[in-house]
């Protein structure tokens, strides 16, 4: 009852069988990553030793000559890339609407752009995966694309929205009776007020989709995303050391969007709501 | 102000295609939304419609070819003792997943929303979000690292000297392995690191919602303050706990990387999907256990909104 202590004396402090309990579950979120670090530098390429009987930069030596990496990684750029635009592109037109009309099935409408998301990846990809099938299109760059710009939109709807939803309706009204017209009054007022968020929207779509592989695994054909190198990695492991180098890499890689959204958006708390 | 704008003088085309579509507001929301619903309304929807479809075909069992004639026979496929053992299983891990998530991560919104700081609650609202954006798969990996026979927590129980200890962890039936992640209590713990921040923010944001007048006036009518966080706190926090309890409990139900890597190897739902539509080529199978989770998924929605969930999301 460590949690009702802790209220004993609100105002001042928690208990410590509280502060124990949060600090357990800080470090068993956080911890874990910093064990990929470690095992990127052991000289252990056979198991997984601890502690590691000696340190070396010897795999990220190795890691940078691999062509099959370099491949991956400059296809999972392409695709996070072209993703996040058009993500950008649907996720800020959907916001816009819902922002400025009332209309019936608008309910329905915040559903569907949530549903990617809501649902499980396996359930997205699956069918993404059996309509490309019955279509007759054959996997390519484009169908992978196609699967990460559906569940990337959610998160640029959600912080184009939110950072919307808080301007004021004034200016934009301001602007028009100036004697602007929409695309104007739009490149002049809204895009300047909505662009950090959609900066951060952009952001985080990029590591969303960087880091895809559930969905990925159905739309893609021959193609290998980085992500997707790793899995194959971790179902039949051929190169022990270097999958964690990739592994500290794709963390570093998605780290700094994260945090740069984080940036943008932090007097707003604006990415809060946009969580997977 | 629409006067004003239609009288604007009409300078350039981009000016007059302004007006007009100031004049039609319908046209101007079907120009937003027409693509983007295109996207989600026509290939998304479109395809998810499409392969539950399929789940009324059929396989023929000597062909390997799919029937297109509609039937139920997929389904009924459904209710054989494996499809019943693996559906189990699966809602039996998830269920547990969902109370572990509960529990550790209680006490830490708790703190997050009642005791932290401002630039505390900064530094705490990253170390949820920093975890739940990072890449699953290296999330995942790092818990086989750790997990591994040879690795960090085998060391810490033989430090401490407890192996006899984890010994008799992993001998125990059904939860025990040759290994931590080998077992289903390795799964149970790679499944809560995973989905844990889901379960944090919507508990967090409940609490913090709980007036601090409320848990006053507790407690000067005299409540202990462990009366006050039962019968104020707790019953205040339920929607939050509802809302996190949908996330851990959808993604633990739809997941077949976790099960794949970590365990004993014996099928979840995903990982039945995952392997009817590729190495089988069964798709109708494959589309009849994707309803699994959605219905499954449908009544915990259903549970969960009376629970007052919806409001806290």
């Amino acid at each position: 009852m460590s949690r009702a202590r802790g209220s004993t004396r609100a105002g001042t402090g928690a208990g410590l069988g509280l502060r124990a309990a949060a600090l357990f579950g800080l470090l068993f979120l956080n911890l874990p990553l910093v064990f990929i670090l470690l095992y990127a530098l052991t000289t252990d390429d056979r198991s997984f030793t601890f502690p590691p009987p000696g340190l070396t930069l010897r795999w990220f030596v190795l890691a940078w000559s691999r062509a099959d990496i370099w491949q991956a990684l400059a296809l999972s750029v392409e695709v996070a890339l072209a993703g996040m635009g058009l993500a950008l592109l649907l996720g800020t037109l959907a916001s816009l609407a819902m922002f400025r009309f009332r209309f019936f099935g608008r309910e329905a409408v915040t559903l569907l752009i949530l549903l990617p998301i809501a649902l499980p990846g396996i359930v997205t990809g699956i069918s993404l995966r059996s309509a490309f099938d019955i279509a007759g299109i054959s996997f390519s760059y484009w169908t992978i694309v196609l699967g990460h710009a559906t569940f990337c939109i959610v998160v640029v709807y959600n912080n184009v929205i939110a950072r919307l939803r808080r301007s004021s309706p004034a200016l934009i009204e301001a602007s028009m009776d100036l004697g602007a017209d929409s695309f104007q009054t739009f490149r002049h007022v809204v895009l300047p007020n909505v662009a950090t968020a959609l900066l951060a929207g952009g952001m985080l779509a990029f590591a969303l989709s960087f880091d895809e592989v559930i969905v990925t695994t159905f739309t893609a054909g021959q193609q290998e995303t980085l992500p997707i190198w790793m899995l194959a990695q971790l179902l039949r492991p051929r190169d022990r050391p270097l999958t964690n180098v990739v592994a500290v890499f794709v963390i570093a890689v998605t780290l700094l969007p994260i945090l740069g959204a984080y940036y943008l958006t932090r007097d707003t708390h604006d990415a809060s709501g946009s969580g997977k | 102000m629409s006067a004003l704008a239609a009288d604007a003088p009409a300078r350039g085309p981009l000016r007059r295609f302004s007006n007009f579509l100031y004049r039609r507001p319908k046209l101007t929301l079907a120009l937003l939304l027409l693509p983007p619903m295109l996207w989600l309304g026509v290939v998304y929807l479109g395809s998810l419609a499409a392969l539950l479809a399929q789940s009324m075909f059929s396989v023929d069992d000597f062909s390997g070819l799919t029937v297109y004639q509609p039937t139920l026979k997929t389904y009924g496929e459904l209710f054989q003792p494996a499809s019943l053992d693996i559906i189990l299983r699966t809602v039996v891990m998830a269920a547990s997943v969902t109370l572990g998530c509960a529990v550790i991560g209680f006490p830490l919104a708790y703190y997050m929303a009642r005791f932290a700081g401002l630039r505390a609650k900064a530094v705490f609202y990253l170390a949820v979000m920093l975890p739940l954006w990072s890449n699953y798969l290296v999330r995942v990996y790092s818990w086989k690292l750790i997990l591994a026979k040879e690795g960090v927590i085998t060391w810490l129980f033989g430090l401490v000297g407890l192996d006899g200890l984890l010994d008799w962890i992993l001998a125990l039936p059904v939860v025990g392995g040759p290994s931590l992640s080998a077992s289903y209590i390795g799964m149970w713990v790679v499944f809560m690191y995973i989905w844990l921040p889901y379960m944090i923010l919507p508990v967090e944001a409940a609490l913090e919602r709980v007036p601090r007048s409320l848990i006053e006036a507790s407690a000067d009518l005299g409540a202990h303050p462990r009366q006050t966080f039962r019968n104020v706190i707790l019953p205040l926090a339920v929607p939050g706990i509802a809302a996190g309890s949908i996330f851990t409990f959808s993604l633990t139900l739809g997941d077949y990387i976790i099960p794949n890597l970590i365990g004993n190897s014996r099928p979840f739902i995903g990982m039945v999907v995952y392997s009817y539509q590729g190495t089988a080529g069964n798709i109708p199978g494959a589309a009849a256990f994707t309803l699994v989770p959605i219905l499954v998924m449908a009544l915990y929605l259903a549970a969960a909104k009376r629970l007052g969930a919806f409001d806290a999301l």
